[in-house]
């Protein structure tokens, strides 16, 4: 085994040219091959990419889908995130432990298998679901869990357990998926037809300061959730000088409630790569990097033969379309299970083979990015609607939406509603408009933007979906009559928790401190003043994190605390003659009275 | 010669070099700002966020922010030492800091920055965790229980002492200093004289022999808080 080990390491490396910019490359094949990277493989791959042990160790026990202990042949990662527990995990969770007979976290005792939990792994318009090693299963049930663990124990092959496929490219060969697309509305822009190239011709015939300029025009901002404009952006890169240029894409995806980028690349991953290819035109760059979350891996042979058929059609490569000297490719980095690289800095410091630590700006990616080079770091949607808007002009695009959010919005739509699914709406559009359009009934509250975004309530479905009021990176959870805000704010807080990178104090201490207060209310334990102190501890923990996740973890605790103050009213008693809430007496004297004999005087029972 | 750049800090203008950080340029002007992970030996880190100030009216850590003209930082104020109270509590109460029987007790700069706030007991709840010592070198040993995670000794290793012996593994809460070998700071090259323990701010990495040897009175902190060096240079002036 040793030997075995060592060769393949080897060989690797090599494949990486040792590189150890390449590391996540090398650590993710070396964990697919061995199912671990070992004490052993760790010695090996510093001594090829000529590094530490101790800082591969700290690349690989970063990400949740990579680890230095064995895990079985077969993973088993079920969603227990909010939208899956609301459609029924604990079931499906009860009958994977019961099959196997093992807890989470555990491997059975013959190595063959691990249970894991993960979070959101973008299926939640068919949840309950589950990543069983790179196969994803949706709509999963107790009957099916239990049917999946006596198969796999036949043939562990969890290829074999694809019973039926999806639609459109999810019945592909190359991708060979369960999963549904579920668009249940197209708009003009993302989800529309577009021939291979269109924008690209489109673009070449003009100079690249003029292609940024178009982009300008149609006062196009991003769409992964901050909304910078996206000309600006490529202006920047573009000015910041340098000899070398990189354009990424960012499909982590890793926002709760999030999946419209999932059926952007399957459904119209040529759009993107368009868009990708003329931000390289646009911004000098020859070089591109699509980060696709590891657990969006089963798209990866799908989307690499989109890329060699660009690459036939002269749509990459050298002198793209006959373009003396537009050289542009691209290339795919796998994540591995960290929602914190989506966040730019972290998606770029992860596509360097180092941990997924944010970096500290100034100086920011345009200036200094990847390899600290300029950078410029798109969302999936970004990308397409900026090759829309090459293939069709400015002006058609600002006509859509509304006047400070022009075009359309994919939003990914899930929880208490009849029709879960993408939905394409111009901007501007009202969140009760898109209740209605998905058959939510009595909705109590909506999540607007995911976890890091605001909880609403029916107060406020008359507000619209746009970048000057409810802004959205495209996740909408509905929640019916049945659920209750605070206990999904503590499920939020649990996320944020286990996503946070860890490098700063506030975000890395604050969350769990969050989390322990509102838990302590939640079990009916909750002080008055607990109230301010959720507040204050929010607001630390916003204004002194070092970047987006922990400036906004705090939101499912500030905007509970904002919209739905009666729940926490409802919880809250205040304390009974000089006694807090929080404070059981009995439990305090309960050693005293064993030593005494008998029960206090002061305080019966 | 590099720029001047002129810049206003709590309502006082002040002159730095250009390249400065905000935390380089104040404390030549003899302006304290609270510090942790950051050193002046060491390359700015961001980590602690203890420096944190508003820079015309935006939150940024000082260790790592360039002074530019005209920028107005506001650093003693009562929201910004609000924070700052709130984050060194964070940091006491991830850990387990027994201050009384310290090592470290009146040259830690975490205790210190604790009474310079004037604080005397945490207002968050202990997390009480459990963490590993490792005891294996004989004249080193790391307490993780003190550990801040500022890595100072992952950057005082790799650039003073051209070692790297520490680097960080885990991420979130479960985040923690590790040594370059399988496990044990004893299979590692490190040496009792490295900088990397000395620059701890806390008493995380401790030398073994020589503890507690200077008697209370006479300890680093004992008579004036910490920064008090800095701000003297300022009245000096
Ligand atoms: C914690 C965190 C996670 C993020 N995740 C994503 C993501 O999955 N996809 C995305 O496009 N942007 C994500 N972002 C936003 C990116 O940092 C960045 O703003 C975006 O990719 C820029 O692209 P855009 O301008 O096209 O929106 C995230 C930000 C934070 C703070
Ligand atoms: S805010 Fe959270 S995720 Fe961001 S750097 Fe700090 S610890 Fe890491
Ligand atoms: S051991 Fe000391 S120097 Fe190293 S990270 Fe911990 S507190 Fe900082
Ligand atoms: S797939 Fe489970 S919440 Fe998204
Ligand atoms: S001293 Fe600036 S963040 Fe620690």
């Amino acid at each position: 085994m040793s030997k075995n080990l060592k060769q393949a390491v080897t060989d690797i490396c090599q494949g990486c040219d040792n590189d150890r910019n390449r590391l996540m490359d090398i650590v993710e094949a070396v964990q697919s091959q061995f199912g671990c990277v070992s004490g052993e493989a760790l010695d090996l791959i510093a001594g090829a990419v000529s590094t530490t042990r101790v800082e591969v160790e700290s690349v690989v026990s970063f990400y949740a889908f990579l680890s230095i202990r064995p895990k079985g042949e077969v993973v088993i990662r079920l969603c227990d995130d909010v939208i899956d527990e609301m459609k029924g995990s604990d079931e499906v969770a009860e009958a994977f432990r019961g099959e196997l007979g093992i807890e989470f976290g555990q491997t059975t005792p013959d190595g063959k298998i691990t249970l894991e939990r993960t979070p959101c792994i973008g299926m939640c318009d068919q949840a309950p679901a589950a990543l069983i090693n790179d196969v994803v299963i949706t709509y999963l049930g107790a009957d099916q869990a239990r049917h999946i663990v006596r198969s796999l124990r036949e043939h562990m092959d969890p290829g074999k357990l694809v019973s039926r496929r999806g639609d459109g490219n999810n019945a592909d060969d190359l991708v060979g998926a369960m999963v549904h697309n579920n668009i249940r509305q197209a708009g003009d822009v993302v989800l529309a037809d577009m021939a291979r190239g269109a924008g690209i011709r489109k673009a070449i015939v003009m100079t690249p300061v003029e292609v940024i300029r178009d982009v300008k025009t149609a006062r196009l901002r991003g769409r992964g959730g901050a909304g910078f404009p996206t000309g600006m952006k490529w202006e920047f890169t573009r000015g910041a000088g340098g000899d070398k240029r990189y354009v990424l894409c960012n499909a982590d995806e890793g926002e709760p409630g999030t999946f419209k980028d999932r059926v952007i690349l399957t459904e119209q991953p040529d759009t993107l790569f368009e868009g990708m290819t003329i931000a390289g035109y646009a911004i000098g760059s020859d070089a591109g990097i699509l980060y696709l979350r590891g657990e969006y891996a089963y798209l990866r042979p799908f989307l690499e033969n989109v890329l060699s058929e660009r690459r036939e059609n002269g749509l990459l490569g050298e002198n793209i379309c006959g373009k003396d000297g537009f050289d542009f490719d691209i290339r795919i980095q796998m994540g591995a299970g960290a929602y914190i690289c989506g966040e730019e800095t972290a998606l770029i410091s992860s596509c360097e083979g180092r941990r997924g630590d944010p970096m500290t700006r100034p100086p920011f990616p345009a200036q200094k990015g990847y390899l600290a080079k300029p950078t410029c770091v798109n969302n999936v949607e970004t990308y397409c609607c900026a090759a829309r808007i090459l293939e069709m002009g400015p002006g058609w695009f600002a006509q859509m939406g509304s006047q400070g959010s022009p075009g359309t919005k994919l939003l990914s739509v899930s929880g208490d509603c009849h029709k879960p699914g993408v939905y394409e709406v111009p901007f501007g559009i009202k969140l009760s408009k898109v209740l209605e359009l998905c058959g939510a009934e009595a909705p109590i509250a909506v999540q607007v933007g995911g976890p890091s975004g605001q909880m609403v309530g029916p107060g406020e479905f008359e507000r619209t979906i746009c970048y000057d009021d409810l802004a959205t990176g495209g996740s909408l959870m509905v929640f019916g009559p049945k659920r209750d805000p605070m206990k999904i704010a503590s499920k939020f807080m649990e996320f944020f928790v286990e996503e946070s990178c860890g490098y700063c104090t506030p975000c890395r201490v604050g969350n769990v401190l969050l989390k322990e207060r509102l838990d302590k209310i939640i079990a009916g334990k909750g002080d008055p003043e607990d109230l301010e102190y959720l507040q204050d501890l929010g607001e630390t923990v916003k204004f002194a994190s070092r970047c987006g996740l922990g400036q906004t973890s705090a939101n499912p605790v500030l905007s509970t605390l904002k919209n739905f103050m009666p729940c926490y009213e409802a919880l809250i008693k205040a304390p009974q003659g000089a006694l807090r809430q929080s404070f059981d007496i009995q439990a305090a004297l309960s050693s005293a009275k064993a030593i005494a004999g008998h029960a206090s005087t002061h305080y019966q029972e | 010669m590099s720029e001047t750049i002129t810049f206003t800090i709590d309502g006082v203008k002040v002159q730095g070099a250009g390249g400065q950080t905000i935390l380089q340029a104040a404390q030549d002007a003899g302006v304290y700002i609270p510090r942790l992970c950051a050193k002046e030996e060491l390359s700015p880190f961001g980590s602690c966020r203890v420096c944190t100030v508003l820079v015309d009216g935006r939150p940024q850590t000082a260790c790592t922010y360039p002074i530019a003209e005209d920028m107005i930082v506001e650093s003693d104020s009562e929201q910004v030492a609000a924070i700052r109270r709130d984050i060194i509590d964070m940091l006491f109460v991830e850990g387990n800091h027994y201050c009384m029987f310290c090592e470290t007790s009146g040259d830690c700069e975490l205790q210190a920055l604790a009474y310079r706030f004037g604080i005397t007991a945490p207002k968050f709840p202990y997390m009480f965790p459990k963490r590993e010592i490792d005891m294996s070198h004989p004249e080193i040993f790391i307490d993780r229980d003190r550990c801040i995670l500022c890595a100072r000794c992952v950057r005082a290793s790799r650039d003073l002492d051209e070692k790297a012996v520490f680097q960080f593994v885990g991420r979130g809460p479960d985040k923690r200093i590790a040594v370059n070998a399988e496990s044990r700071l004893v299979d590692t090259n490190i040496d009792v004289t490295d900088e990397a323990i000395s620059i701890c701010p806390v008493g995380a990495l401790i030398r073994k022999k020589g503890s507690y040897a200077v008697p209370y009175g006479q300890r680093k902190y004992d008579h004036e808080p910490i920064g008090s060096d800095i701000e003297k240079a300022r009245k000096a002036e």
